[in-house]
């Protein structure tokens, strides 16, 4: 895409950079001095909010990766994030594990579920693949309640504050640096993948599996590595998830949580890096908007009772009418509405020059 | 006995659901994700025929059957249409939120209060004695009856009816169906309100059975385990499939745990995935195609 816009890429260290052009450097920077001073001026719900955000950017960027970039379908991806967290809470409750055995314990969990998923993926394709890893999400779902009965943990699993060494992360303001530093770590290596060999073929694959098996990728090999990168990053992120709630149970992990997933991905745009963290943020944060939109209007107290339905509809409509109109969601939204800002007054983009 | 007469209720209700899953399933390789929450959506337009206009049986149960059929033509014409040329994903992802929209807007109009249809139409469910000890309630028998039927008209309509034959030839070989000049858009609506027409009657029976709350979607999902273990692609699968899980998930019940019986079906469903992907009756190339 060339607009003339003065920023070229003249060298292969420039066409490998992850930060294209120095208006995105000063974008990025800026971005993250707001984000790193925030706890000054900010509330404590903006900041409780934020890391929500952060911790769904997680989940989202790893179904990104499978479903986005790899073009493996899951419909497990919440069994995948409950098996993070009952590996956590099993774990303390039996020998009061520290962190350090649990993070590494959940990702090779997660591995595990991976591998088993990934298995089917190389004789199975499309749906039959999803209809797997659905039916898994719903055993490792029993395994967790079945886990909680038999134990007497009811309710759930309590688990300590995360403590790594010296570092004890407690507060809103610990957990909001913390997570933003996960979600930050989450996004380099997300955006990193797609320049890296694997990243290139997880996309080939996606796009022609044919055509990038007769390049010589090894598509088992590398549709079982998305599996895995994937479910490992779920996991963790599960993981977190369950120490910051400092309670686990099967319950906060239904089939809404994967559609929940699902719609940050569709939202916010398939296979893009930037797309999934919007998503996650819109997804998140758009209950909290109609919340506070119900508060301002001047409705009695019935109107609370719909305030669910109404939640839980707007993401069915949303995840609809994107797939429908717009599949490349926000972000192609932006792109478009870039464009046209860009070629206004006219319509299209110049064809391209015969060579 | 009485575990060889739930056993068998109780795939007569997954036959009717899954059913639906195959008629969508072979047409267009769509799986309708929205198969639970349609049924659960029949069960309403039941009770709600029942209460708001309040009309007997008689005029009350036709009305929710033609309601449930419509539904599904509808949800075609409006939604589904548009998502020819899509990936199929995309398509299953929109039945998806499809499912979603139909449960609240369920929640909205009724509230999620459980609901009893069966009493809003003055009609009693006495228990059946079969004799040996065995009882079932009429409905029960009713459920039976109706899978028995819906499943026979079905097969008969793929075989003999001049659109059950396209429909055939269209899950075949669609490109060579389309030159032969048969109108696909028709195939496709009539699926869909086949599909939702089924999934509705047995939203009645079960609600009227046990109960309607808003998340009966639920066993729609388990009854699509019973269409993949039967094969996506063929309609008469269904029946072994839908005893097959049905056995297994009756006889933990009884023998085992309540819990595992939930999710025994998706494990039938993996273990199927994993021997025999393509099902029980489903034709093996089928896995090609997706």
């Amino acid at each position: 895409m060339s607009w003339g816009s003065g920023a070229f890429r003249t060298s292969y260290e420039r066409d490998m950079a992850l930060v294209d052009t120095p208006l995105r450097w000063t974008a990025l920077v800026l971005l993250a001095a707001v984000l790193v001073a925030l706890p000054a001026v900010a509330s404590r719900l903006v900041l409780e909010l934020l890391s929500q955000v952060a911790l769904a950017a997680v989940g989202a960027l790893a179904l990104n990766l499978l479903t986005g970039m790899a073009g493996q379908i899951s419909l497990g991806h919440a069994g995948f994030m409950a098996a993070g967290a009952f590996s956590v809470g099993m774990l303390v409750e039996a020998i009061a594990a520290p962190p350090w055995v649990t993070l590494p314990a959940a990702a090779l969990v997660g591995a595990g579920l991976g591998l088993a998923v990934g298995m089917p993926s190389l004789r199975l394709r499309g749906l039959y693949l999803a209809l797997g890893t659905l039916a898994m999400h719903y055993v490792i779902l029993w395994i967790g309640t079945e886990y909680q009965a038999r134990y007497g943990f009811n309710t759930g699993v309590t688990v300590p504050p995360l403590a790594l060494g010296p570092l004890l992360v407690r507060t809103t303001r610990q957990w909001y640096y913390a997570l933003l530093a996960i979600a930050a770590v989450a996004t380099f290596l997300c955006v990193n993948l797609t320049r890296s060999r694997v990243g290139r073929a997880w996309m080939a694959l996606r796009d022609r599996e044919i055509a990038a098996a007769s390049l010589g990728i090894a598509v088992a090999r590398y549709k079982l590595m998305a599996f895995v990168a994937s479910a490992v990053m779920t996991s963790l992120a599960g993981a977190v998830w369950a120490y910051q709630r400092s309670f686990v149970s099967a319950e906060a992990f239904g089939f809404n949580v994967t559609i929940e997933y699902l719609a940050m991905v569709i939202i916010g745009g398939l296979g893009s890096v930037l797309g999934a963290l919007i998503g996650a943020a819109f997804v998140t944060l758009l209950p909290y908007a109609i919340d506070g939109v119900v508060a301002a209007l001047p409705v009695g107290d019935g109107a609370q009772y719909y305030l669910f339905p109404l939640k839980f509809g707007s993401f069915g409509l949303l995840m609809a009418l994107f797939l429908v109109f717009e599949p490349r969601g926000l972000v192609g939204l932006w792109e478009r509405a870039r464009n046209w800002i860009l070629l206004w007054p006219l319509r299209h983009r110049p064809l391209a020059p015969a060579r | 006995m009485q575990a060889a007469a739930s056993i068998v209720v109780l795939a007569s209700l997954y036959a009717l659901l899954g059913v639906g899953y195959v008629l969508v399933y072979r047409a267009s390789r769509v799986l309708n994700l929205a198969q639970g929450d349609l049924m659960m959506f029949g069960g309403y337009a039941l009770f709600a025929a029942a209460t708001t206009i309040a009309a007997g049986p008689a005029v009350a149960i036709p009305l929710a059957l033609v309601a449930s059929g419509v539904v599904g033509f509808l949800l075609y014409a409006l939604l589904m249409r548009r998502m020819a040329g899509h990936p199929v994903f995309a398509a299953v992802l929109v039945t998806v939120s499809v499912g979603i929209l139909v449960r609240v807007a369920v929640v909205l109009a009724f509230t999620d209060q459980i609901r009893y249809p069966l009493p809003a139409l003055a009609l009693a469910n006495p228990p059946l004695r079969l004799g040996a000890g065995v009882a079932v309630s009429t409905i029960d028998a009713l459920t039976v009856l109706a899978a028995t039927l819906v499943v026979a008209t079905l097969l008969l309509f793929l075989r003999r009816s001049r659109i059950g034959m396209q429909m055939r030839a269209a899950g075949e070989r669609p490109l060579l169906a389309a030159q032969r000049g048969i109108d696909f858009q028709r195939l496709f609506a009539v699926s869909w309100a086949l599909a939702s027409f089924t999934a509705g009657l047995a939203g009645m029976l079960y609600g009227s059975n046990v109960r309607l709350e808003p998340g009966l979607g639920v066993l729609g999902l388990k009854a699509f385990a019973v269409a993949l273990v039967g094969g996506l692609d063929s309609l008469g699968g269904v029946v072994p499939a839908a005893l097959l899980v049905a056995a297994v998930e009756v006889l933990t019940v009884r023998y085992g745990d309540p819990l595992f019986a939930e999710v025994s079906p998706f494990l039938c469903l993996l273990a199927m995935l994993l021997l025999r992907p393509w099902g029980l009756a489903g034709t093996r190339e089928e896995l090609e195609r997706v």
